[in-house]
């Protein structure tokens, strides 16, 4: 036990005193930080746009359409469609689309109307302008059938969704936006660390073979002890990565959050990033889209708190599940990839067997967003995918903000450290006889063979 | 006494050949042993069996009558074929740590290092990364590594493959007084000359059999072929009932050079003393084999018949 201690310790030492290691602590806050004073920055300047109107329905279309917070309306330039083009072609500084109204435009057919930019019309602009015209034909035709404005104002529903969960005490008020931001941020950190550190063990064996220093360090410890020891090392230096993370983060977000809640309450959508959560749930979801989100993070902003975004989010649940589950899935990952190391004799090689370990992996990320944050974050297929344990690392992290039952967590867990034990007895085999094998070409069915080596 | 180090029946197999087959050792303490044999013979896969790198198959290997068990590794340093150390890892911290893995505490092995670094001329080098050193100087601190814990069985593979002379002179040098302090070293080795000059014991494998072993002294013996070489002027007869020249050269001014190799029944004096008898003697010399003919004899009669016939001469 003593010399997987000081292996640890070797790889630990060797790994934090490297510049490579203190710059990434430091600079990755430093980039977190700075993108989101970015993404505040570019979010609260967001100007209105104006949007050039050529009607030639006869509909006075200019006329109704109501200027929003987003959008003015102007006449378009010139006589005929041609000209009105040909002006906003100039003249795009001051105008950001064209709306076009053709002559057989009429409420009861509304086709035909065009949007012309210069370039691409982004989704969002595109869904603000169609909103708006479609209010304004859909109040003409109310008002039409005989209803005055006001009627129709009273008709309007205006309803707005204050989600709750009911798992947590007292009925908490369910945070969308930061539940969301901290499913995606927790997957993604995960799947980031278990592929970043899972490749530097492959790295760190498949270095030690071509070093030629395995037959001296196996004449004094178990190849398992030499596996483990880099494995855990390779671990203790992720945990101090985070650690470093997180008081850097919330030391940089302590002083960045006065200046984004100043800007947060000149413009409520831009709350969203006040907290990393947010952020991330505010490219998510275009503020316009998402009332519920904006009102929702708009309050705890309010507090100027940096941390008041986690309100409603079960911490502890998942601050614990993310770092079991973390742990767990580095294990059982980086225990692959030392195997992997182990086997091929050079970097190169290892392509091909690295394939079946990281489709896994990217797999389980990528299907987890579909079937959890897009999809029932308590179905079925969710539930699977946080049980397999090549994939539970990565679903049931994303599932821990939704709220997760205690029992799942906890079979999950289990499934998951028997899923490691397997893993790394599976991967010590092959290592073992792997590190001393050179210039042999290995296949899968070398590999399995190895399984079988007795001592 | 017992021998400090024995191999009983060993065998090993890998999947497609047997690396060792039946292989029995007796390695008597305090000398140095030769473990002799072409590549491939199996010789690595014994050295790893010892070094409980891998685990026998059949038989067992005793360490001073004692069935081999972990606790033995830190009482074995082993130096592989195959150097290597962590490059990017300084000199000192690299000793320190291979020691405290053998079990060293660390202000012994600080201690240790400091003593050997000093010897060997390293000191300078202890705060650099092992990657800034010659090559000559990177296998010097592996010689360290592989006695720091002071184990009393030394295998040392091809120790000498990468020094200059100077160098190698220097760790046989260390060698020798390493087994003067009382350790026992075995040596894997091509190197005849070395063998010959350093080796008590010797075993020798070839095809993962062993094919020979005993004290060089005695496998010389066994292996003397009666055989003399003389130097002389006069004239000497070609045909004798005791001997056959098996060798004639002519000199100028009537000297002579001959191989005579006697026959059964008589002894060196009896020639010696017939040479005196008819021609003036300038040299007498038994012809010994090197460990190198043996070697290259043993190898070859043990080799199948249909190796030998594609082999080219």
């Amino acid at each position: 036990m003593d010399k997987i201690w000081l292996i640890v310790q070797r790889e630990y030492l060797t790994r934090v005193r490297k510049k490579s290691f203190l710059i990434m602590s430091l600079l990755a806050p430093l980039l977190l930080a700075g993108s989101m004073v970015g993404i505040a920055m570019l979010s609260s300047s967001s100007k209105t746009d104006v949007v050039a109107v050529r009607d030639e329905s006869g509909q006075q279309m200019l006329t109704r359409l109501a200027a929003t917070e987003d959008l003015k309306f102007v006449p378009a330039t010139g006589n005929s469609l041609a000209a009105a083009t040909e002006a906003f072609r100039k003249d795009k500084a001051r105008q950001d689309a064209l709306l076009y109204f053709p002559p057989n435009f009429t409420l009861d057919s509304a086709a035909g109307v065009q949007l012309l930019a210069n370039g691409n019309v982004s989704l969002k602009r595109q869904n603000a302008i169609r909103k708006a015209v479609n209010k304004t034909v859909g109040d003409l035709k109310l008002s039409r059938s005989g209803l005055n404005q006001s009627t129709i104002d009273n008709l309007k529903a205006n309803v707005e969704l204050s989600a709750v969960d009911l798992t947590q005490e007292g009925g908490r008020k369910n945070n969308v936006g930061a539940t969301t931001g901290a499913a995606y941020l927790l997957s993604i950190l995960v799947y980031m660390f278990i592929f970043i550190y899972g490749v530097q063990v492959m790295r760190g064996v498949s270095e030690e073979k071509s070093n030629r220093i395995m037959e001296v360090m196996l004449s004094s410890v178990k190849p398992f002890q030499l596996m483990m020891g880099k494995i855990l090392g390779i671990a203790a230096v992720v945990f101090t990565q985070f650690a470093l993370w997180a008081v850097l983060s919330w030391g940089l977000t302590s002083i960045a959050a006065p200046l984004l809640t100043d800007s947060a309450r000149k413009s409520p959508p831009v709350a969203a990033a006040a907290g990393v959560q947010e952020a991330a749930a505010a490219r998510e979801t275009p503020a316009a889209d998402a009332p519920a989100t904006a009102s929702a993070t708009a309050a705890p902003a309010a507090d100027s708190s940096p941390l008041a975004f986690l309100d409603g989010l079960p911490i502890a649940s998942i601050i614990g599940g993310f770092l079991f589950f973390f742990l767990g899935g580095y294990l059982l990952y980086s225990s692959l990839f030392a195997a992997i190391g182990a086997a091929v004799d050079d970097q190169t090689d290892a392509q091909q067997f690295m394939f079946p370990v990281t489709v896994p992996l990217i797999l389980s990320y990528i299907v987890s967003i579909n079937v959890i944050i897009n999809g029932d974050p308590n179905g079925p297929l969710a539930f699977w995918l946080s049980m397999v344990p090549l994939t539970s690392p990565i679903a049931m992290v994303m599932r821990l903000p939704f709220g997760v039952p205690m029992w799942q967590l906890l079979l999950s867990g289990v499934i998951l450290v028997a899923g490691f034990i397997f893993t790394t007895w599976l991967a010590a085999r092959i290592y073992r006889v792997g590190v001393l094998m050179y210039g042999k070409k290995i296949t899968y069915g070398e590999l399995s063979k190895w399984m079988f080596y007795k001592g | 006494m017992t021998p400090i180090l024995q191999a009983i029946n060993v065998r090993k197999a890998y999947a497609a050949h047997v690396a060792l087959d039946d292989v029995s050792l007796d390695i008597p303490e305090r000398s140095i042993f030769g473990l002799l044999g072409p590549n491939g013979a199996g010789k690595t896969s014994l050295i790893r069996i010892i070094t409980q790198i891998t685990a026998a198959d059949e038989g067992e290997i005793r360490v001073r009558g004692q069935k081999l068990h972990p606790g033995h590794i830190a009482d074995i340093g082993y130096l592989p074929e195959e150097r290597g150390l962590y490059k990017k890892m300084k000199v000192g911290e690299q000793l320190l740590y291979l020691a405290r893995l053998r079990g060293l505490s660390r202000p012994d092995a600080t201690q240790r290092i400091k003593g050997w670094l000093e010897r060997l001329d390293l000191k300078p080098w202890a705060e650099k990364n092992v990657e800034d050193l010659s090559k000559g100087m990177q296998q010097k601190v592996q010689f360290v590594a592989t006695v720091l814990h002071e184990p009393s069985i030394i295998i040392l593979d091809e120790p000498f493959s990468g020094f200059d002379p100077i160098n190698a002179n220097l760790i046989k040098d260390e060698i020798l007084a390493l087994r003067d302090k009382g350790a026992t070293i075995i040596f894997s080795t091509h190197r005849m000359e070395s063998v010959e000059e350093l080796c008590d014991n010797i075993a020798l494998i070839n095809r993962s059999h062993k094919v020979l072993d005993g004290s060089v002294r005695d496998i010389k013996n066994t292996f003397r072929s009666q055989t003399y070489e003389v130097e002389g002027r006069g004239r000497l007869m070609v045909t004798h009932p005791d001997f056959e020249v098996l060798e004639h050269k002519d000199r100028e001014n009537g000297h002579f050079y001959d191989v005579i190799r006697l026959h059964a029944g008589t002894s060196p004096n009896d020639l010696l003393r017939y040479l005196i008898g008819n021609v003036e003697v300038h040299a007498f010399r038994e012809l010994i084999p090197s460990i190198n003919d043996i070697f290259i004899r043993r190898v070859q009669e043990t080799m199948p018949e249909s190796l030998l016939e594609t082999t080219p001469a």
